[in-house]
C-alpha cells in the first residue's frame, strides 16, 4: 500500500481537497494536540486550538514553500497559538502554579523517592520546567527535531538552541535533586 | 571584576560541543558526520559516556509523559470539517513539478519500480556499450567518407540481430554475453534492435542456425535471427 507525502497533501489541501485535509488530520493531530497540551496545560484549549491549527493550514497550504518538513512547519503555527493563547493569561503565575503543585506532592525528598519510582519523579521534574524548558525537551525529545528544526519553530539561532537544551536539562536535574535524586550532573 | 568572575562561572558550566549535541545523538536526529563524531567521544570518555545514559533516561520518560497525554476528541475533527465548510469555495490547483514528481513515485508500486530501475540500468549499460564502440570505430586519420556512403560493420564474422525481453537486468544481459561469448556490434536501432557478432566467419551454416536456436532459448531473449 502506498501513502502519499505530506507535501503531496498539503499540495491537494492548497487545491481544496478536503479527503487530503482529513488524511493529514489523521496523521498529525495527536502529536500536534499533545505539543500545545504541554505548552497550554489545559486539554479543552488544546482541543479548541488544534481546530485552529488546521484551519491555518487549510488557509495557508498554497503558501507552503516546501523549505521545511511539513511537521516542522505545522508545529510552528501550532506554537504560535499556543503562545497567543497563553499570552491572555500569565504564563509565570501558571509556572508558578505547577512548581507550588510539585511542592505540595512532595512530603520531603525522603518519602518522595521511597514513594514513586525514578521514572515518575523524571516525569513529574519534565512538567514542573518552565514553558520554554518544555517545549525545548519536547521538540527534541518527542518530536525528534533537528537543532536547524528547533530553531525555525521557536525563531532562535541554533547555538541558543543548544545553549537552551542544556539549561532545561541542567534545571531538570536541580529539581530531581530536590526530590532527592542525584543525578551527579551538571 | 563581580561580572567578569560570573562569565566566567557560566563559560565553565557550558556544554562542550559534543556534550551538547547529546539529546540530538539520542534522538537520532543528527547528522552522520556529527553522529559519528560523537560516537568516538562517547567511546573514549567514560564520564561522558555515562551523562549520554542520562540523556537516553530523560529521551524515554519525555516520550512516555506525552504518551500518556491522550489525544483530542472527534469534536475537534468534526468542529475543524464545519469550519473548512464555511470557508469560500477553491478552484482546483495543479500540483507543483516538485509534488508531481513526489506523487508519480509514490503512485508506483515496488515491482513497477524495480522494474524501472532494471530498464534504467540496461539502457545505461548499452549506452555505454554503443559509445565505446563508436568510439573505438573512429576512422583513422587520413581516411575519409562520404555522408550517404554506409560504414561497413567493423567486426568480421557470423552476426545476428537480437532484441532484448524487457525485463532483463544489465546483470542478466552482461552474463548472458560473457557466457556465449558474444558482443554487441551496433544498436540500438529501430524497435530496440540489436546486431551481435555470434561466431567467426567460417562457422558452418547448420551450426549457426544451431546457436540462434539455443540463445533463443534463453528467457533474457524476446526476439533473435540471424543477420548477414
Amino acid at each position: 500500500m502506498q501513502t502519499a507525502s505530506d507535501e503531496v497533501l498539503i499540495a491537494r489541501i492548497a487545491g481544496g481537497d478536503r479527503l487530503a485535509m482529513q488524511v493529514l488530520y489523521a496523521r498529525h493531530h495527536v502529536r500536534v494536540y499533545r505539543f500545545i497540551l504541554r505548552l497550554t496545560r489545559n486539554e479543552a484549549t488544546a482541543e479548541d486550538l488544534i481546530s485552529e491549527v488546521f484551519l491555518e493550514i487549510w488557509r495557508s497550504a498554497a503558501k507552503f514553500e516546501g523549505r521545511s518538513q511539513v511537521t516542522t512547519w505545522m508545529l510552528s503555527i501550532a506554537r504560535f497559538k499556543a503562545l497567543s493563547q497563553l499570552r491572555k493569561r500569565s504564563e509565570e503565575e501558571l509556572d508558578e502554579g505547577m512548581a507550588e503543585q510539585i511542592k505540595d506532592h512532595a512530603d520531603d525528598p525522603e518519602v518522595s523517592l521511597a514513594k514513586k519510582d525514578k521514572g515518575a519523579l523524571l516525569r513529574e521534574c519534565l512538567n514542573a520546567l518552565s514553558a520554554e524548558h518544555r517545549e525545548v525537551i519536547d521538540l527534541v525529545y518527542y518530536h525528534e527535531k533537528s537543532v536547524e528544526e528547533v530553531a525555525g519553530i521557536v525563531g532562535i539561532p541554533a547555538a541558543t538552541v543548544k545553549t537552551r537544551m542544556f539549561y532545561a536539562r541542567k534545571k531538570l536535574s536541580e529539581l530531581l535533586k530536590e526530590q532527592g535524586v542525584d543525578r551527579g550532573w551538571p | 571584576m563581580n561580572a567578569t568572575k560570573h562569565a566566567n562561572e557560566e563559560q565553565a558550566q557550558a556544554p562542550d560541543e559534543i556534550e551538547s549535541l547529546l539529546p540530538w545523538h539520542a534522538a537520532g536526529t543528527l547528522s552522520r558526520r556529527e553522529a559519528e563524531r560523537v560516537e568516538e567521544a562517547l567511546a573514549r570518555d567514560p564520564e561522558l559516556a555515562r551523562r549520554y545514559d542520562l540523556v537516553r533516561e530523560e529521551l524515554g520518560e519525555t516520550i512516555h509523559l506525552n504518551e500518556t497525554l491522550g489525544a483530542p476528541s472527534a469534536r475537534a475533527l468534526d468542529q475543524l470539517m464545519r469550519q473548512i465548510d464555511a470557508e469560500p469555495k477553491r478552484a482546483p490547483r495543479t500540483l507543483n513539478l516538485a509534488a508531481r514528481i513526489s506523487e508519480f513515485f509514490a503512485s508506483l508500486s515496488p515491482r513497477t519500480l524495480a522494474l524501472s530501475a532494471a530498464a534504467a540500468a540496461v539502457a545505461i549499460v548499452l549506452q555505454a556499450g554503443l559509445i565505446t564502440s563508436v568510439v573505438l570505430n573512429q576512422p583513422t586519420a587520413g581516411h575519409y567518407q562520404t555522408a550517404s556512403a554506409p560504414v561497413a560493420v567493423q567486426a568480421p564474422g557470423a552476426h545476428a540481430l537480437i532484441r532484448f525481453a524487457p525485463t532483463a537486468s544489465a546483470a542478466d544481459i552482461t552474463k548472458f554475453l560473457s557466457s556465449h561469448k558474444l558482443g554487441i556490434v551496433a544498436g540500438p536501432m529501430a524497435g530496440g534492435l540489436y546486431r551481435l557478432r555470434i561466431a567467426d566467419a567460417s562457422l558452418p551454416q547448420a551450426e549457426r542456425d544451431k546457436l540462434i536456436k539455443t540463445l533463443q532459448a534463453d528467457k533474457i531473449v524476446g526476439f533473435i535471427a540471424a543477420a548477414k
